[in-house]
């Protein structure tokens, strides 16, 4: 009896923190899990096949990556109380604002492109025809927004963060041989050879991991939960238990599909669920379910940042929490991007798997750029005050950079010179 | 027509409201980071030209 009253009090006191956790948790999760999009579904679908499991040590090396990059939009949103776009601006000029708004515009809308394709192919394996499926979820993404609050898009986003789980059990259907995880995914290795592939899809990889609507999308929605400085210790949780499920995740469909589908070149996520199905039907069930939710909340949240950033910059109501009268150029813009890249899957012929490989490389390949200048943001001591980055943060997000650079550089030579690295 | 003149006003309004950057930066500072960009730049028109070549040649 004693035991259990001396277990009382520290247990409420976890409970009461969990509780906390949970009012404070969203933007980290969501953006981090919403990263894993149709896009990434895919990349790492085909890296699996590609490579097998000897990359899995590469994803790992993306989580801290992944936290470092993010945590600092979480301290700039919370003290500036300011989206990424208007601190651009704000911080840097009109010239750099406008060009920075121009390239998240681009790769937002390329990168919607290629959620769109997840969808629809997802939902090809069942039978459904495209066209009902962006129609559809043009539909689904306007309730989810248009209820004009903040909280319910919120937890209906966790909802689809959860459901993005669904590969784990699917690995675990699968029989992969532990050993074999062990042995060749945690020991550095380049398998095939330093070449112009392997580049690419180390390039894809991070690609997937962090991009520059991550930035913009998780600073805005800080500022529009409301966070505060005092919040900055559960935020950093937030992003750093997102990080880490979302290469969990990407881990275990590496581990799907480096089982089931070794050596095939896979080009799509909806390829390898349909090849997935002739072996085992749940599990090709699990990869259509999990691509289509994951490009579901990849376009929620892609299509908001833009709409957030546009906001920020023409003094338009930008909130989740204002309802469609109070705000309408912001719902404008949040549907117009999504309904013309929506009508972009639906032109026949159009090499749309090419094209999702493609823009993870092109987003990476810009993203150097929108991390000089959130590191520059994160110096001004005059606006970030004590949260200001410390010398360590500096280094490693300045190595984040230079890797980045590199990587796109023996990329771009080995397009150039496709013999070079053989 | 008076839409496409607010819309210029609107662009006008946020280049005067953004004209100088709150963070000083150093002319060599400024030079570089328009270098990155063009230079990333370079690096995307590559893989868009990439992108065509696999398109184009099957």
């Amino acid at each position: 009896m004693n035991f259990f009253a001396r277990l009382y009090y520290p247990l409420r006191k976890a409970w009461k923190a969990v509780g906390l956790y949970l009012v404070i948790a969203g933007p980290g999760i969501v953006v981090m899990v919403a990263d894993n999009d149709a896009g990434g579904i895919t990349t790492y679908a085909a890296t699996g096949a590609k490579y097998g499991y000897h990359l899995i040590w590469f994803l790992l090396i993306l989580i801290p990556v992944a936290y470092y990059v993010q945590e600092m939009t979480v301290r700039l949103g919370a003290v500036t109380k300011r989206g990424h776009a208007e601190a651009i601006f704000d911080g840097f000029g009109a010239f750099w604002g406008w060009f920075s708004l121009l390239d998240l515009m681009i790769v937002d809308w390329l990168t919607l492109v290629t959620e769109f394709v997840g969808m629809t192919a997802a939902l090809a394996i069942f039978g459904v025809p495209p066209w009902i499926t962006v129609v559809a979820v043009i539909v689904l993404m306007g309730v989810i927004v248009l209820n004009g609050r903040y909280w319910t898009f919120e937890k209906l986003s966790l909802l689809f963060c959860a459901l993005n789980l669904v590969y784990i059990p699917g690995a675990f259907l699968v029989h992969p041989s532990v050993r074999d995880v062990l042995h060749q995914g945690l020991i550095p290795n380049f398998a095939g050879g330093f070449n112009g592939q392997l580049f690419f899809f180390l390039m894809a990889n991070i690609g997937t991991t962090i991009a520059p609507w991550m930035l913009f999308f998780q600073q805005s929605a800080v500022v529009d939960k409301g966070m505060l400085e005092k919040d900055i210790p559960w935020g950093r949780f937030d992003t750093l238990l997102g990080s880490v499920i979302t290469v969990v995740v990407a881990v275990f469909i590496v581990i799907v599909t480096g089982t089931v589908l070794p050596g095939i070149d896979i080009d799509s996520a909806a390829q390898a669920a349909q090849e997935l199905m002739k072996t085992d039907r749940y599990v090709g069930t699990f990869l259509a379910i999990g691509l289509f939710d994951a490009g579901l909340l990849g376009a929620i949240c892609i299509s908001l940042a833009s709409s957030w950033a546009f906001g920020e910059i023409f003094g338009w109501a930008h909130s989740l929490n204002t309802k469609i009268r109070q705000a309408p150029w912001f719902y404008a813009t949040y549907f117009l991007m999504l309904i013309t890249s929506g009508l972009v899957v639906l032109i026949p012929q159009a090499p749309l798997v090419l094209i999702t490989l493609f823009v993870q490389v092109i987003a990476v390949t810009l993203l150097p750029a929108a991390l000089v200048f959130l590191i520059l943001l994160l110096n001004d001591r005059t606006a970030m005050g004590e949260r200001c980055n410390t010398a360590s943060q500096n280094l490693i997000g300045g190595f984040i950079v230079v890797s980045i650079i590199i990587l796109s550089t023996l990329y771009g030579i080995s397009v150039l010179f496709p013999n070079l690295f053989k | 027509m008076s839409r496409l003149r607010n819309l210029f006003g609107k662009f006008a309004a946020i280049n005067s409201r953004y004209r100088e950057p709150r963070i000083a930066m150093s002319g060599a500072v400024r030079f570089s980071l328009l270098v990155l960009r063009v230079y990333l730049l370079a690096l995307v028109a590559l893989m868009i030209y990439k992108f065509v070549l696999i398109v184009t040649q099957g």
